[in-house]
């Protein structure tokens, strides 16, 4: 009976679908939004929950197939004898009024059934509520950090320890989104770093913030935490599947809450100690010496590569910014003689973490990209400043 | 004196009013500015919340012309995230809880017997505070930087990054409160005292009772929001660090602060309506209410139960187990009193010798598409399946399938059933039907696809979506601008006549088994009603002598 009337409904849905797509696409008139259903992420027109890929996403669809199925039933049970009454007892077909109006019976029944029938619901969801929380004993702990826009991801725990990295929008897909011609099937969901996780193994994602509340969402996985300034929280995850899996910041944060998708990458046990043994590599290679002394020109190259990726999402490629957000073309703390003034704003933020704190990146990153910003557009002050005057602002 | 726009028929002259002898109050703008008379507050109310249910609707129009397509069109993000914000303020402060003052005005003291509301200044007070209130939500657009754009909950410490709107959002706010509270006192004091001789509490109308449990829901809840928001202003200004994470603040505290308003303010804004379809029913079905006891012990229950479960708002902080399982339980038991509520109408339909002219059809809308709000609202109380539908657009379908198809159809359903007696002339039957039927049909455009959108994870806020929801999103928006233009055709076609005295003029019961004192009066109600209390019969529902 239960699968008769879940396959009933998906058929019924799977009709209202096409449907709706019919009347979609002859009335979208732009004909450039050919787009394909992207596995792990959303699928065109998609009716349901995501296909499960752990355990509790497995128990939430249940869970979900389970309650819709009982609503249903008491939907066209309870609307079955409204629109019966409506159809029958009509005035205009000479139905008379009965007068009845109180029974205690009647109103005691139709107390206690949706009574049991709730209790009848808590149950099996109390069981998901309790392995939900369960965050022990994981092999790999990561913490997310909600970022106004982009996610720092930070291996606390397990193989790959001491691995971090900021994962943002790829470029492109912003200009699209603003030029309004996006494309892609991956469009605002395309990332520069996923985050990369062994499959089968049981995940710790702990979550926090640097500015404002955000939400680390990953549907395939069953798993929604809002990531609070100030604060830690925690969820866990077991990918059953290797494979590419997307969400987005489920919390608003600010003008740009569209654009700071979650890209998880799950790969094999020894792809990941491949991953792991590349990014450690890496790193080491990419180490900057913080006393080295630069050039100007070798600093403004650098620190373009560090504005693009952290600034211009605001502050906007020409510098100029926009409504809220400051330019930083012809700014008065940028042109300053007294380079720790432009230094001081970046480590510290400003107006209330509008402008946030950028302490994070490295003194390297943080003197080229001050350097950057004090040589581009009309700046043209040919101030350099040295990671060692970053290093010294710190203290 | 009736709600006609011109009652003094100078122009609009053809239709007679016998009440001119006894006529002494203020007339032209005195009339309104010093208003003090219930009928004129109320329409004053109903007027005020039907301009501010235009604005934010034409911002909602702005919202989903932004997602008609993917990629940004219209709007930049900053923008569309202000008109979301101000789109869900002006509607739940400006348009749906004074539109339902409104209606208390006008029938509260009709429908028990009395002359008046007990404090007539401090009627015209709280009204009176909703323009400068109104003015400021609105102009808030025109501050430097923009309108508030943190969500219409306000989230800290998203709220610190805002300009000086917020400041005048929160001001707005304030101004808002303290006339739902006045509101809530002038009607809780009007029911609890000025009911006529013979009329006990549980001889009281529906709509009466549902409105006393709803004011004080009002007076214990909305001093909390104005903690809350104050709290926001000195964290703003003044160095504190309630929500601020920076000094050692709570932000999540901000939301268990606004939940203990917000889940409540939730059941403000169904109650009234809930007792306005326990009116349209019986009327319809010829049929006395079944269960009028059940139904009031059902809505205390449903504001007691509002008081426990806010924190199903929240799921996704990051609660305990325990946290997470007593709101669960909580909020599925709220489905017990609701249910209660909808098999008592449908009994009172049962066997009934039902007619279905506008009111009644938008009652029957009403129970029908509400219903399936609470049946997603159930669905969302599973905290397992919160966790993936929370902030999706899932949510989005479900708080305007009980926000609009409830307590917007039960106001239009209240309208229509009501407004002979206010105008004095009958609505256009046909235009009404029109009404109805373009309502449904696009409500339903517009809000069911958003449960699929949600299941599909789109989050909502999103100035911006991947292509996959295109089609959804598209049907949304088309479904959005027919039900914006039906509104429009409802105050042009339907209210403006009604106002105007066009139509055929209604008699003293329009309708044929519609039953409570506010059918002793003649139509349009004169200025001045029960001036001396009335003699009821034994039900307290007719003039006796």
């Amino acid at each position: 009976m239960m699968k008769m009337t879940k396959s009933l409904c998906q058929s019924l849905c799977r009709r209202a679908g096409q449907f709706s797509l019919a009347i979609g696409a002859t009335l979208v008139t732009s004909a450039a939004m050919a787009v394909n259903s992207l596995p792990g992420g959303p699928a065109v027109n998609q009716l349901d929950l995501h296909p499960p890929v752990t355990q509790i996403a497995v128990e939430q669809q249940w869970l979900h197939n389970f309650m819709m199925i009982l609503c249903l039933v008491i939907f066209f049970a309870v609307f079955g004898v409204m629109f019966y009454s409506i159809f029958k007892h009509r005035k205009s077909k000479g139905h008379k009024a009965s007068n009845f109006h109180e029974s205690v019976k009647v109103e005691i029944a139709w107390t206690v059934v949706p009574f049991i029938i709730v209790i009848f619901m808590a149950l099996p969801a109390t069981k998901a509520v309790v392995a939900m929380k369960d965050t022990s004993s994981a092999d790999l702990t990561i913490k997310a950090t909600g970022i106004q826009w982009k996610w720092g991801y930070d291996y606390l725990k397990g193989e790959g320890e001491g691995i971090g990295f900021v994962s943002t929008l790829d470029v492109s897909q912003r200009e699209m989104s603003d030029a309004g011609k996006p494309s892609g099937d991956d469009y605002l969901l395309k990332v520069d770093n996923p985050l990369v996780v062994p499959v089968n193994k049981k995940v710790r994602i702990i979550t926090t913030a640097t500015d404002v509340i955000h939400a680390f969402m990953v549907p395939s996985f069953g798993i929604k935490q809002d990531a609070i300034p100030g604060f830690v929280r925690d969820t866990w995850f077991r990918a059953t599947k290797t494979g590419d899996f997307y969400g987005q910041c489920a919390e608003l944060c600010g003008k740009e809450h569209a654009y700071m998708p979650i890209h998880v990458k799950v790969v094999s046990a020894e792809d990941y100690s491949k991953w792991v043994d590349g990014k450690m590599k890496e790193a080491a290679a990419k180490a900057d010496d913080p006393n080295k002394l630069w050039v100007l020109a070798d600093l403004v190259a650098r620190g373009e590569k560090v504005y693009a990726g952290t600034c211009a999402a605001c502050h906007q490629a020409n510098g100029k910014g926009g409504g809220p957000i400051k330019p930083l073309d012809g700014a008065a703390v940028v042109l300053d003689a007294d380079k720790t003034k432009q230094i001081h704003v970046l480590l510290n933020g400003q107006n209330n973490g509008a402008m946030p704190s950028w302490k994070q990146l490295s003194d390297t990153e943080l003197a080229a990209v001050i350097t950057y910003t004090k040589n581009n557009w009309s700046n043209k002050t040919g101030q350099v400043v040295q990671p060692a005057e970053v290093a010294a602002a710190r203290k | 004196m009736s709600a006609v726009l011109d009652p003094h028929g100078h122009a609009a002259g053809d239709h007679g009013h016998d009440d001119h002898a006894h006529d002494h109050h203020p007339h032209g703008w005195r009339r309104w500015v010093y208003a003090t008379n219930h009928k004129d507050i109320g329409t004053l109310y109903l007027l005020f919340s039907f301009t501010m249910f235009l604005f934010g609707g034409v911002l909602a129009l702005l919202i989903r012309a932004e997602l008609f397509q993917p990629g940004l069109q219209i709007v930049n993000p900053q923008l569309f995230n202000q008109l979301t914000t101000m789109h869900g303020l002006i509607m739940v402060f400006g348009a749906i809880m004074p539109a339902f003052v409104g209606f208390a005005n006008w029938m509260v003291p009709l429908q028990i017997g009395a002359a008046d509301m007990a404090f007539a200044r401090m009627n015209n007070l709280s009204f009176w505070l909703l323009i400068p209130a109104g003015l400021t939500l609105v102009g808030s657009f025109f501050m430097p930087g923009g309108a508030p754009a943190a969500g219409w909950t306000l989230y800290a410490p998203l709220t610190l990054q805002m300009g000086p709107s917020m400041d005048a959002g929160i001001f707005a706010m304030h101004i808002l409160g303290a006339s739902s509270i006045m509101g809530s006192i002038n009607i809780i004091v009007t029911i609890l005292n000025m009911r006529a001789p013979g009329m006990t509490l549980m001889k009281m109308p529906m709509f009466c009772w549902t409105w006393l449990i709803t004011a004080y829901l009002l007076i214990a809840v909305m001093p909390v929001l104005a903690g809350a928001i104050t709290m926001t202003l000195t964290d703003r200004h003044f160095g504190t660090s309630f929500f601020n994470p920076a000094g050692g603040g709570d932000p999540v505290m901000y939301q268990h602060i606004f939940w203990f308003f917000g889940h409540p303010e939730v059941y403000i804004m169904i109650l009234p309506a809930f007792g306005i379809i326990s009116h349209i029913v019986p009327a319809f079905a010829r049929k006395r209410l079944f269960g009028y006891t059940s139904m009031v012990y059902a809505t205390s229950s449903i504001a007691i139960l509002s008081f426990i479960v806010w924190a199903h708002h929240m799921f996704t902080t990051g609660m305990p187990v325990t946290g997470q399982l007593f709101f669960m339980y909580a909020t599925m038991l709220i489905a017990v009193p609701t249910g209660v509520k909808v098999f008592n109408w449908i009994a009172t339909m049962w066997r009934g010798s039902m007619t279905f002219e506008t009111p009644m059809l938008f009652a029957v809308g009403f129970i029908f598409v509400f219903t399936m709000g609470g049946f997603t609202g159930l669905i969302l109380s599973v905290a397992p399946v919160d966790i993936q539908l929370q902030d999706t657009y899932y949510v989005v379908a479900h708080f305007h399938y009980v926000l609009v198809a409830g307590s917007l159809y039960a106001m239009f359903a209240g309208f229509y059933y009501w407004a002979p007696k206010w105008t004095g002339v009958m609505y256009n039957e046909s235009r009404g039907k029109i009404h109805f039927w373009l309502s449904l049909i696009f409500f339903n455009v517009t809000f069911f696809p958003m449960h699929f959108l949600g299941l599909a994870g789109m989050p909502r806020r999103y100035a911006d979506y991947p292509m996959q929801f295109a089609d959804f999103n598209a049907l949304a928006t088309i479904g959005a601008f027919g039900f914006g233009l039906t509104q429009v055709y409802f105050f042009f076609f339907i209210v403006i006549p009604c106002m105007r005295g066009k139509g055929e003029k209604a008699p003293q019961r329009p309708w044929e088994a519609a039953e409570g004192l506010e059918w002793e009066v003649p139509s349009p109600a004169p200025f001045h009603t029960f001036e001396t209390p009335p003699k009821l019969n034994a039900s307290a529902t007719k003039v006796i002598g």
